[in-house]
């Protein structure tokens, strides 16, 4: 039984003068306990997405299911098994830690002793300053409150809509080791995100791109269908190396990445002419093995 | 019921938390009804009144001694010429200027008759119109008195005529604020139960807290009903708050039943929540929940007969006022604190009310979509 099906799932904003596709027809499926990342730059769709499988919003048109309970039909079951972090904090900030996730408790039918063990390595951290308004809260802290909100019901599906933007690097860090170990308790997750680096920590990814999925694969397999020679460039002028490199016909695409320029190739025929045309000019140039983000770069490169 | 009761939990934890809305919901009802019924007052005084006296004779000292003596005008100069009286009409000194020819004594006594200008300063229309109607009547009243000294009337008028008696029923003294603190209490329990509780419901939009709990198994009327009972509960406790300033401050007390009184108000501040809803539902910010408050209340005050009479507006105007709430309730709270009207007396209002609140609830519910 898989968690999460998703069939063809249209939704456009706007009227017929400035009509903005914000999904243009998705398909995917989330296999019971899977960690699942949907990543795309800003405006790709993630939130939409999110809002049409927690019955937020109703797509156009497409079916989507939860636990084989449909979006539109069992909204009411839906609601009772599914958690929600939006991306940014909605809890309220004139309630104490303790009264927001009480609050959402009983919301639920439930208490916070009836599911502590859930939460509790979660919640545990803000614990000390349960008696302290959400309002007053640091951002990292806030966080892991509504993760706790979110959690409180023991939901079989959770979607976490860019949990990270706006975090610290360590308490980035923290959040995964979170989700993980949320993971291995059973919870299918749904995570949205613009950072590429945080894709490997998932178990498959779906990469989303102006409304159209651009590929649904494990992290490796991602990487694994990378098939062309890539190749990082490092020299003294590098505005100047990287227009010059897109002027070679062998040159797929090239574009900057850290201190290096990421040089994609077509096949591995192209390689040596232009590494010994840059050689010549005391261009460093190496092969690299390709990253999520290079597949990306490539993916929409392709779907243009 | 469990959810409901821990929906009311948290918002009457969130009002008491709240400093701003504790200060209106304390302070405003007294400040107001200690302020605006001293304001809103329709008797013209202190009219500034400037004479142009070119006679100086004793009548016409009579004469000013008997307007100054009357209270209501200031005279603030005294001149010998018209032109100078004017100029400080001119000056926005005075309001009124009186008159007084040469030889005015002098044709009283020998021609029996003698005449009197009076110049009205007509910008503010209301103290024109009544501060010259005033010093109208001060000088029929002065020619009045010189006749009698004058003529020995006869025992029986030879001629019939009918004197006018009249007295005032309800408010024997007519005094103006027993028909104002009624209409300003009206208007504070409407904005508390629309206003406020409009702005509540749209900031938990504006935070996106209302998302969190779209995600929740809560039901939709279970929410609201979590929003308006708080609203209600204050709407009443503001009632009573005010209901006890009239009465330490005015000594108004009403003449009819208390319990009439927060019957017909727990059935209109159901009418009355069931628009703020409805605004809440118009409006995405607590600045536009603002503005369609600002507006609806200049409105609501002006055309629901507090401060001018409904009768004297302009026919399409008194439909208008058909269609506000506010007018009913005005209505009430006059009838039954200044009359002392019981339930059967209003039922007319309740019947209305009843209708208001049946058509903005299921309004405002239709339009009060869950899914955003």
């Amino acid at each position: 039984m898989k968690a999460v099906v998703v069939e063809n799932v249209v939704k456009s904003y706007g009227s017929k003068k400035d009509l903005v596709e914000a999904l243009k027809g998705i398909s995917f499926e989330v296999d019971r306990g899977e960690l699942f990342g949907i990543i795309g730059p800003d405006g790709a769709g993630k939130t939409s997405l999110f809002r049409i499988l927690t019955t937020l919003l109703l797509a156009d048109s497409g079916k989507a299911t939860i636990d084989e309970y449909d979006v539109v039909k069992d909204f009411k079951a839906i609601r009772q098994r599914v958690g929600y972090m939006p991306g940014r904090f909605s809890l309220y900030q004139d309630l104490t830690v303790e009264e927001n996730l009480e609050f959402f408790a009983t919301t639920f039918n439930t208490t916070i002793r009836e599911n502590y063990a859930l939460i509790k390595d979660i919640y545990s951290q803000i614990e000390p300053f349960k008696d302290r308004r959400a309002g007053k809260l640091s951002g990292g802290m806030k966080q892991k409150l509504a993760l706790s909100c979110a959690l409180i019901h023991r939901p079989s599906v959770l979607f976490l809509d860019e949990p990270t933007t706006g975090v610290d690097a360590v308490s980035r860090k923290e959040f995964w080791d979170m989700l993980q170990n949320l993971k291995r308790s059973g919870i299918t997750i749904l995570v949205s995100t613009p950072y590429m680096d945080e894709a490997n920590l998932c178990d498959r990814i779906a990469l989303l791109q102006e409304g159209k999925l651009l590929s649904i694969n494990t992290p490796a397999g991602v990487i694994g269908n990378f098939k062309q020679p890539l190749y990082a460039a490092k020299g003294s002028r590098m505005l100047q190396l990287l227009n010059e490199l897109k002027t070679f016909k062998e040159v797929k695409d090239a574009y900057p990445f850290g201190e290096y320029h990421h040089v994609v190739f077509h096949d591995e025929a192209g390689v040596p002419p232009v590494a010994s045309y840059f050689g010549a000019s005391g261009v460093e140039m190496f092969p690299v093995t390709p990253g999520i983000e290079d597949c990306f770069m490539d993916l929409m490169k392709t779907n243009e | 019921m469990r959810t409901l009761r821990f929906l009311l939990q948290k918002e009457f934890r969130q009002i008491f938390r709240d400093p701003a809305i504790l200060r209106i919901i304390f302070v405003m009802p007294i400040i107001q009804l200690l302020i605006l019924p001293w304001a809103a007052d329709y008797e013209v005084k202190h009219v500034n009144l400037s004479v142009a006296d070119h006679d100086h004779s004793s009548y016409s000292r009579l004469l000013i001694s008997k307007v100054t003596s009357s209270g209501y005008f200031n005279l603030i100069s005294y001149n010998n010429s018209f032109h100078a009286a004017l100029e400080e009409v001119e000056q926005n000194k005075a309001d009124v200027v009186l008159e007084i020819p040469a030889k005015f004594e002098q044709t009283i006594v020998k021609e029996n008759e003698g005449t009197l200008f009076i110049a009205v300063n007509a910008i503010n229309g209301v103290k024109a119109n009544l501060g010259g109607a005033y010093l109208r009547s001060i000088i029929q009243d002065y020619n009045r008195e010189v006749r009698l000294k004058w003529i020995q009337f006869p025992r029986f008028s030879p001629e019939t005529s009918i004197e006018v008696h009249s007295s005032n029923w309800y408010n024997p003294l007519q005094n103006y604020k027993y028909f104002m603190v009624p209409g300003i209490l009206v208007i504070l329990v409407t904005m508390v139960g629309s206003f406020l509780a409009a702005m509540n419901i749209v900031k938990e939009k504006e935070i996106g807290t209302i998302e969190q709990i779209n995600v929740t198994p809560v039901k939709k009327h279970y929410f609201i009903l979590g929003k308006l009972i708080p609203f209600w509960v204050l709407g009443l406790f503001i009632l009573t708050m005010g209901l006890l300033v009239t009465w330490l401050a005015y000594g108004i007390v009403p003449v009819g039943s208390f319990i009439t009184i927060y019957i017909y108000a727990a059935i209109y501040l159901l009418a009355i929540l069931g628009l703020g809803l409805l605004v809440s539902t118009m409006a995405g910010t607590q600045q536009q929940a603002m503005l369609i408050s600002f507006f609806m209340m200049m409105v609501f005050i002006l055309l629901s007969g507090l401060y001018t009479s409904i009768e004297s507006m302009p026919v399409w105007a008194q439909w208008i006022t058909k269609f506000n709430p506010v007018t009913y309730f005005i209505e009430v709270m006059r009838m039954v604190i200044l009359k002392g009207s019981g339930l059967a007396d209003i039922s007319r209002q309740i019947i209305i009310i009843i209708g208001f609140a049946i058509v903005l609830n299921t309004w405002a519910a239709i339009s009060y979509k869950k899914r955003v």
